[in-house]
Protein backbone atom coordinates (compact mmCIF):
# COMPACT_ATOMS: atom_id res chain seq x y z
CA UNK A 1 0.00 0.00 0.00
CA UNK A 2 2.84 2.38 0.79
CA UNK A 3 4.07 1.77 -2.78
CA UNK A 4 0.80 3.10 -4.14
CA UNK A 5 1.22 6.35 -2.26
CA UNK A 6 4.76 6.80 -3.50
CA UNK A 7 3.71 6.28 -7.11
CA UNK A 8 1.08 9.00 -6.82
CA UNK A 9 3.52 11.42 -5.21
CA UNK A 10 5.98 10.85 -8.03
CA UNK A 11 3.32 11.52 -10.64
CA UNK A 12 2.30 14.74 -8.91
CA UNK A 13 5.90 15.89 -8.91
CA UNK A 14 6.50 15.19 -12.58
CA UNK A 15 3.20 16.77 -13.58
CA UNK A 16 4.12 19.83 -11.57
CA UNK A 17 7.40 20.25 -13.41
CA UNK A 18 5.60 19.75 -16.74
CA UNK A 19 3.12 22.41 -15.71
CA UNK A 20 5.96 24.82 -15.08
CA UNK A 21 7.31 24.17 -18.59
CA UNK A 22 3.88 24.66 -20.16
CA UNK A 23 3.35 27.86 -18.25
CA UNK A 24 6.75 29.19 -19.33
CA UNK A 25 6.06 28.39 -22.98
CA UNK A 26 2.68 30.07 -22.77
CA UNK A 27 4.27 33.22 -21.39
CA UNK A 28 7.03 33.20 -23.99
CA UNK A 29 4.52 32.84 -26.82
CA UNK A 30 2.37 35.59 -25.33
CA UNK A 31 5.28 37.99 -25.14
CA UNK A 32 6.40 37.24 -28.70
CA UNK A 33 2.95 37.67 -30.19
CA UNK A 34 3.02 41.41 -29.70
CA UNK A 35 6.26 41.66 -31.62
CA UNK A 36 4.97 39.43 -34.41
CA UNK A 37 1.85 41.55 -34.78
CA UNK A 38 3.76 44.81 -34.81
CA UNK A 39 6.00 43.36 -37.53
CA UNK A 40 2.83 42.62 -39.47
CA UNK A 41 1.74 46.25 -39.23
CA UNK A 42 5.25 47.52 -39.95
CA UNK A 43 5.34 45.65 -43.25
CA UNK A 44 1.99 46.97 -44.45
CA UNK A 45 3.11 50.42 -45.76
CA UNK A 46 5.51 48.66 -48.12
CA UNK A 47 2.84 46.23 -49.29
CA UNK A 48 0.39 49.09 -49.83
CA UNK A 49 2.89 51.17 -51.80
CA UNK A 50 3.80 48.22 -54.02
CA UNK A 51 0.19 47.24 -54.63
CA UNK A 52 -0.67 50.78 -55.58
CA UNK A 53 2.26 51.04 -57.97
CA UNK A 54 1.48 47.69 -59.58
CA UNK A 55 -2.12 48.68 -60.20
CA UNK A 56 -0.91 52.03 -61.55
CA UNK A 57 1.21 50.31 -64.17
CA UNK A 58 -1.37 47.67 -64.90
CA UNK A 59 -4.18 50.16 -65.49
CA UNK A 60 -1.98 52.46 -67.52
CA UNK A 61 -0.27 50.13 -69.89
CA UNK A 62 -1.55 47.04 -71.60
CA UNK A 63 1.11 44.82 -70.17
CA UNK A 64 1.96 41.29 -71.01
CA UNK A 65 4.42 40.02 -68.47
CA UNK A 66 5.67 36.44 -68.05
CA UNK A 67 4.54 36.52 -64.42
CA UNK A 68 0.94 37.29 -65.40
CA UNK A 69 0.56 34.88 -68.30
CA UNK A 70 -0.98 31.47 -67.86
CA UNK A 71 1.17 28.55 -68.90
CA UNK A 72 -1.28 25.77 -69.67
CA UNK A 73 1.34 23.68 -71.44
CA UNK A 74 3.33 23.35 -68.22
CA UNK A 75 2.31 20.38 -66.16
CA UNK A 76 4.18 21.21 -62.98
CA UNK A 77 2.71 23.01 -59.99
CA UNK A 78 4.83 24.46 -57.21
CA UNK A 79 3.36 24.36 -53.69
CA UNK A 80 4.82 26.30 -50.78
CA UNK A 81 3.79 25.12 -47.31
CA UNK A 82 4.38 27.46 -44.38
CA UNK A 83 4.61 25.59 -41.07
CA UNK A 84 6.37 26.02 -37.75
CA UNK A 85 9.79 24.88 -36.63
CA UNK A 86 8.63 23.55 -33.32
CA UNK A 87 5.58 21.68 -32.16
CA UNK A 88 3.69 22.45 -28.96
CA UNK A 89 1.31 24.60 -30.96
CA UNK A 90 -1.73 22.36 -31.03
CA UNK A 91 -2.98 21.56 -34.50
CA UNK A 92 -1.19 24.51 -36.12
CA UNK A 93 1.26 22.64 -38.35
CA UNK A 94 -1.01 19.64 -38.76
CA UNK A 95 -3.82 21.70 -40.22
CA UNK A 96 -1.51 23.42 -42.70
CA UNK A 97 -0.15 20.02 -43.74
CA UNK A 98 -3.68 18.68 -44.08
CA UNK A 99 -4.69 21.60 -46.31
CA UNK A 100 -1.51 21.07 -48.29
CA UNK A 101 -2.21 17.37 -48.77
CA UNK A 102 -5.72 18.21 -49.93
CA UNK A 103 -4.35 20.70 -52.45
CA UNK A 104 -1.74 18.21 -53.66
CA UNK A 105 -4.40 15.54 -54.12
CA UNK A 106 -6.52 17.98 -56.14
CA UNK A 107 -3.60 18.91 -58.35
CA UNK A 108 -2.72 15.27 -58.92
CA UNK A 109 -6.33 14.64 -59.91
CA UNK A 110 -6.04 17.42 -62.48
CA UNK A 111 -3.12 15.49 -63.92
CA UNK A 112 -0.48 17.87 -62.61
CA UNK A 113 2.86 17.10 -61.11
CA UNK A 114 3.51 18.71 -57.72
CA UNK A 115 6.84 20.27 -56.73
CA UNK A 116 7.05 20.87 -52.99
CA UNK A 117 8.68 23.79 -51.22
CA UNK A 118 8.35 23.98 -47.44
CA UNK A 119 9.31 26.27 -44.58
CA UNK A 120 9.49 25.02 -41.02
CA UNK A 121 10.98 21.85 -39.58
CA UNK A 122 7.58 20.25 -38.97
CA UNK A 123 6.84 20.06 -42.68
CA UNK A 124 10.39 18.92 -43.44
CA UNK A 125 10.14 16.02 -41.00
CA UNK A 126 6.62 15.20 -42.20
CA UNK A 127 7.79 14.78 -45.79
CA UNK A 128 11.19 13.24 -45.20
CA UNK A 129 9.52 10.59 -43.03
CA UNK A 130 7.26 9.79 -45.98
CA UNK A 131 10.21 9.80 -48.39
CA UNK A 132 8.70 12.57 -50.48
CA UNK A 133 11.04 14.81 -52.36
CA UNK A 134 11.37 18.47 -51.34
CA UNK A 135 12.52 20.95 -53.95
CA UNK A 136 13.32 23.59 -51.35
CA UNK A 137 13.26 23.98 -47.59
CA UNK A 138 13.78 26.86 -45.21
CA UNK A 139 14.00 26.26 -41.48
CA UNK A 140 15.07 28.01 -38.34
CA UNK A 141 13.04 31.19 -38.10
CA UNK A 142 9.39 30.32 -38.42
CA UNK A 143 8.33 32.57 -35.54
CA UNK A 144 10.33 35.62 -36.61
CA UNK A 145 10.74 35.65 -40.38
CA UNK A 146 12.92 38.35 -41.91
CA UNK A 147 12.52 40.21 -45.18
CA UNK A 148 15.71 38.50 -46.34
CA UNK A 149 14.21 35.05 -45.90
CA UNK A 150 11.15 36.17 -47.82
CA UNK A 151 13.38 37.48 -50.56
CA UNK A 152 15.26 34.21 -50.76
CA UNK A 153 12.04 32.22 -50.94
CA UNK A 154 10.57 34.58 -53.52
CA UNK A 155 13.70 34.41 -55.68
CA UNK A 156 13.75 30.61 -55.60
CA UNK A 157 10.09 30.38 -56.50
CA UNK A 158 10.33 33.01 -59.23
CA UNK A 159 13.29 31.20 -60.73
CA UNK A 160 11.26 28.00 -60.70
CA UNK A 161 8.32 29.76 -62.30
CA UNK A 162 10.32 31.51 -64.99
CA UNK A 163 12.41 28.49 -65.94
CA UNK A 164 11.61 26.63 -69.13
CA UNK A 165 9.30 23.66 -68.97
CA UNK A 166 12.02 21.20 -69.88
CA UNK A 167 14.33 22.62 -67.25
CA UNK A 168 11.94 21.91 -64.42
CA UNK A 169 9.94 25.13 -64.58
CA UNK A 170 6.58 25.29 -62.84
CA UNK A 171 3.39 26.61 -64.38
CA UNK A 172 1.64 27.65 -61.18
CA UNK A 173 2.51 28.54 -57.62
CA UNK A 174 0.23 27.91 -54.67
CA UNK A 175 0.96 28.94 -51.12
CA UNK A 176 -0.57 27.26 -48.07
CA UNK A 177 -0.24 29.31 -44.91
CA UNK A 178 -2.20 30.22 -41.80
CA UNK A 179 -4.02 33.52 -41.92
CA UNK A 180 -4.02 35.43 -38.65
CA UNK A 181 -7.57 36.70 -38.18
CA UNK A 182 -7.29 37.53 -34.48
CA UNK A 183 -5.90 36.03 -31.31
CA UNK A 184 -8.57 33.32 -31.22
CA UNK A 185 -9.03 32.53 -34.89
CA UNK A 186 -6.34 31.49 -37.34
CA UNK A 187 -7.41 29.79 -40.53
CA UNK A 188 -5.27 27.80 -42.93
CA UNK A 189 -5.48 29.31 -46.40
CA UNK A 190 -4.59 28.26 -49.90
CA UNK A 191 -3.61 31.07 -52.26
CA UNK A 192 -2.72 30.83 -55.91
CA UNK A 193 0.08 33.33 -56.22
CA UNK A 194 1.38 32.76 -59.75
CA UNK A 195 0.50 33.48 -62.46
CA UNK A 196 -0.60 36.80 -61.04
CA UNK A 197 -4.06 38.14 -61.53
CA UNK A 198 -3.26 41.82 -61.30
CA UNK A 199 -5.58 44.66 -62.26
CA UNK A 200 -8.94 43.54 -60.88
CA UNK A 201 -8.26 42.19 -57.43
CA UNK A 202 -5.56 44.70 -56.66
CA UNK A 203 -7.29 48.05 -56.63
CA UNK A 204 -9.39 48.68 -53.60
CA UNK A 205 -12.93 49.92 -54.16
CA UNK A 206 -13.62 53.53 -53.29
CA UNK A 207 -10.19 54.71 -54.29
CA UNK A 208 -9.93 57.66 -56.61
CA UNK A 209 -8.80 56.81 -60.13
CA UNK A 210 -5.08 56.63 -60.51
CA UNK A 211 -3.35 59.52 -62.25
CA UNK A 212 -1.74 59.16 -65.63
CA UNK A 213 1.82 58.37 -64.72
CA UNK A 214 5.00 59.08 -66.57
CA UNK A 215 7.23 56.08 -66.45
CA UNK A 216 10.94 55.99 -66.36
CA UNK A 217 12.56 54.32 -68.20
CA UNK A 218 9.40 52.62 -69.59
CA UNK A 219 6.24 50.93 -68.28
CA UNK A 220 7.65 47.50 -69.16
CA UNK A 221 10.87 48.02 -67.25
CA UNK A 222 9.03 49.44 -64.25
CA UNK A 223 6.67 46.49 -64.20
CA UNK A 224 9.63 44.15 -64.54
CA UNK A 225 11.09 45.66 -61.39
CA UNK A 226 7.78 45.83 -59.55
CA UNK A 227 6.29 42.37 -59.98
CA UNK A 228 9.07 40.36 -58.30
CA UNK A 229 8.90 42.80 -55.39
CA UNK A 230 5.16 42.39 -55.28
CA UNK A 231 5.53 38.61 -55.04
CA UNK A 232 8.17 39.03 -52.38
CA UNK A 233 5.98 41.31 -50.36
CA UNK A 234 3.05 38.88 -50.65
CA UNK A 235 5.25 36.00 -49.48
CA UNK A 236 6.64 38.09 -46.65
CA UNK A 237 3.16 38.93 -45.49
CA UNK A 238 2.24 35.22 -45.62
CA UNK A 239 5.26 34.42 -43.45
CA UNK A 240 4.37 37.15 -40.97
CA UNK A 241 0.77 35.97 -40.75
CA UNK A 242 2.01 32.43 -40.23
CA UNK A 243 4.41 33.52 -37.48
CA UNK A 244 1.70 35.39 -35.57
CA UNK A 245 -0.67 32.45 -36.01
CA UNK A 246 1.95 30.02 -34.78
CA UNK A 247 2.54 32.00 -31.61
CA UNK A 248 -1.18 32.45 -30.98
CA UNK A 249 -1.78 28.73 -31.51
CA UNK A 250 1.11 27.89 -29.20
CA UNK A 251 -0.10 30.21 -26.50
CA UNK A 252 -3.56 28.68 -26.60
CA UNK A 253 -2.26 25.10 -26.69
CA UNK A 254 0.07 25.74 -23.77
CA UNK A 255 -2.69 27.40 -21.79
CA UNK A 256 -4.86 24.31 -22.23
CA UNK A 257 -1.92 22.08 -21.33
CA UNK A 258 -1.33 24.04 -18.12
CA UNK A 259 -4.98 23.64 -17.16
CA UNK A 260 -4.90 19.94 -17.92
CA UNK A 261 -1.78 19.55 -15.78
CA UNK A 262 -3.59 21.28 -12.93
CA UNK A 263 -6.50 18.88 -13.31
CA UNK A 264 -4.15 15.91 -13.22
CA UNK A 265 -2.38 17.22 -10.13
CA UNK A 266 -5.70 17.62 -8.36
CA UNK A 267 -6.75 14.11 -9.28
CA UNK A 268 -3.47 12.55 -8.20
CA UNK A 269 -3.53 14.46 -4.93
CA UNK A 270 -6.96 13.02 -4.16
CA UNK A 271 -5.83 9.52 -5.04
CA UNK A 272 -2.71 9.93 -2.93
CA UNK A 273 -4.78 11.13 0.02
CA UNK A 274 -7.10 8.18 -0.40
CA UNK A 275 -4.15 5.81 -0.48
CA UNK A 276 -2.69 7.37 2.65
CA UNK A 277 -6.02 7.17 4.45
CA UNK A 278 -6.58 3.55 3.56
CA UNK A 279 -3.05 2.76 4.68
CA UNK A 280 -3.70 4.37 8.06
CA UNK A 281 -7.01 2.53 8.37
CA UNK A 282 -5.31 -0.72 7.60
CA UNK A 283 -2.55 -0.06 10.13
CA UNK A 284 -5.09 0.75 12.84
CA UNK A 285 -7.09 -2.36 12.16
CA UNK A 286 -3.89 -4.40 12.24
CA UNK A 287 -2.89 -2.90 15.60
CA UNK A 288 -6.37 -3.36 17.05
CA UNK A 289 -6.60 -6.94 15.90
CA UNK A 290 -3.10 -7.55 17.22
CA UNK A 291 -4.06 -6.10 20.60
CA UNK A 292 -7.25 -8.17 20.61
CA UNK A 293 -5.26 -11.28 19.91
CA UNK A 294 -2.85 -10.48 22.81
CA UNK A 295 -5.74 -9.76 25.17
CA UNK A 296 -7.47 -13.01 24.24
CA UNK A 297 -4.44 -15.16 24.94
CA UNK B 1 3.63 76.92 -51.28
CA UNK B 2 2.61 73.31 -51.27
CA UNK B 3 4.93 70.75 -49.78
CA UNK B 4 5.72 67.22 -50.67
CA UNK B 5 4.37 64.48 -48.44
CA UNK B 6 7.16 61.92 -48.40
CA UNK B 7 7.08 58.30 -47.28
CA UNK B 8 10.27 56.30 -47.36
CA UNK B 9 9.47 52.63 -46.78
CA UNK B 10 11.61 49.50 -46.66
CA UNK B 11 10.33 45.95 -46.89
CA UNK B 12 9.90 45.54 -43.16
CA UNK B 13 9.32 49.05 -41.84
CA UNK B 14 8.59 52.66 -42.56
CA UNK B 15 11.93 54.47 -42.51
CA UNK B 16 10.90 58.08 -42.71
CA UNK B 17 7.75 60.02 -43.26
CA UNK B 18 7.09 63.71 -43.25
CA UNK B 19 6.93 66.90 -45.27
CA UNK B 20 9.71 67.90 -47.56
CA UNK B 21 10.43 70.65 -50.03
CA UNK B 22 12.55 68.52 -52.32
CA UNK B 23 13.46 64.90 -52.93
CA UNK B 24 16.36 63.74 -55.03
CA UNK B 25 16.64 60.09 -56.02
CA UNK B 26 18.83 57.99 -58.33
CA UNK B 27 16.40 56.91 -61.05
CA UNK B 28 17.41 54.28 -63.57
CA UNK B 29 18.45 56.75 -66.24
CA UNK B 30 19.94 59.41 -64.02
CA UNK B 31 19.17 61.32 -60.86
CA UNK B 32 15.79 63.01 -60.61
CA UNK B 33 14.80 65.88 -58.40
CA UNK B 34 11.17 66.16 -57.35
CA UNK B 35 9.68 69.51 -56.38
CA UNK B 36 6.09 70.26 -55.35
CA UNK B 37 3.73 70.20 -58.33
CA UNK B 38 5.58 67.46 -60.18
CA UNK B 39 3.60 65.42 -62.72
CA UNK B 40 2.62 61.87 -61.70
CA UNK B 41 5.74 59.85 -62.07
CA UNK B 42 6.85 56.27 -61.52
CA UNK B 43 10.47 55.28 -61.84
CA UNK B 44 12.77 52.46 -60.88
CA UNK B 45 15.75 53.35 -58.77
CA UNK B 46 19.29 52.09 -58.94
CA UNK B 47 21.75 51.94 -56.07
CA UNK B 48 22.66 55.36 -54.75
CA UNK B 49 21.70 58.03 -52.30
CA UNK B 50 18.24 59.46 -51.73
CA UNK B 51 18.31 63.01 -50.46
CA UNK B 52 15.29 64.53 -48.75
CA UNK B 53 15.15 68.22 -47.82
CA UNK B 54 12.69 68.52 -44.95
CA UNK B 55 10.32 71.49 -44.77
CA UNK B 56 11.30 72.14 -41.18
CA UNK B 57 14.69 73.24 -42.42
CA UNK B 58 17.93 71.85 -41.22
CA UNK B 59 20.27 69.48 -42.90
CA UNK B 60 18.91 67.34 -45.72
CA UNK B 61 18.48 63.72 -44.85
CA UNK B 62 20.51 61.29 -46.90
CA UNK B 63 19.97 57.55 -47.04
CA UNK B 64 21.82 55.00 -49.11
CA UNK B 65 19.63 52.50 -50.92
CA UNK B 66 20.39 49.51 -53.10
CA UNK B 67 17.34 49.34 -55.36
CA UNK B 68 13.69 50.20 -55.38
CA UNK B 69 11.23 52.52 -57.00
CA UNK B 70 9.77 55.96 -56.61
CA UNK B 71 6.24 57.14 -57.22
CA UNK B 72 4.95 60.69 -57.25
CA UNK B 73 1.29 61.45 -57.33
CA UNK B 74 -0.15 64.85 -56.47
CA UNK B 75 2.70 65.88 -54.21
CA UNK B 76 2.71 62.55 -52.48
CA UNK B 77 6.09 60.92 -52.92
CA UNK B 78 6.63 57.30 -52.02
CA UNK B 79 10.13 55.90 -52.10
CA UNK B 80 10.07 52.13 -51.82
CA UNK B 81 13.40 50.44 -51.27
CA UNK B 82 14.63 46.91 -50.68
CA UNK B 83 17.30 47.71 -48.16
CA UNK B 84 18.35 50.99 -46.70
CA UNK B 85 21.37 52.16 -44.76
CA UNK B 86 21.34 55.50 -43.08
CA UNK B 87 24.09 57.57 -44.61
CA UNK B 88 25.36 60.87 -43.33
CA UNK B 89 22.29 61.52 -41.26
CA UNK B 90 22.86 64.66 -39.21
CA UNK B 91 22.42 63.99 -35.55
CA UNK B 92 20.10 66.96 -35.07
CA UNK B 93 17.38 65.50 -37.29
CA UNK B 94 15.17 63.06 -35.46
CA UNK B 95 13.04 60.55 -37.25
CA UNK B 96 9.34 61.30 -36.91
CA UNK B 97 7.50 58.27 -35.62
CA UNK B 98 5.80 56.26 -38.32
CA UNK B 99 2.12 57.03 -38.39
Amino acid sequence: MAGQQRVYRQRIKSTQSLKKIFRAMELIAASRIGKARSRMTAASPYARAITRAVSAVATHADVDHPLTTERPENNRVAVLLVTSDRGMAGAYSASVLREGEKLIAEQLERGKEVVLYVTGRRAVSFYTFRHRELAGRWTGASDSPTAETAQEIANTLLDAFLADTDEGGCGELHVVYTHFVNMVTQTPRVVRMLPLEVVEGVMEPGEEPLPLYEFEPSPEVVLDALLPRYIQSRIYSCLLHAAASELAARQRAMHTATENAEDLIRMYTRLANQARQSEITQEISEIVSGADALAAS
Amino acid sequence: MAHLQVDLVAADRKVWSGEASMVRAPAADGDVGILPGHAPFLATLRAGTVRIVPVSGGEPRRVTIDAGFLSVDFDHVTVVVDAVTEGETPSGLTTPTAG
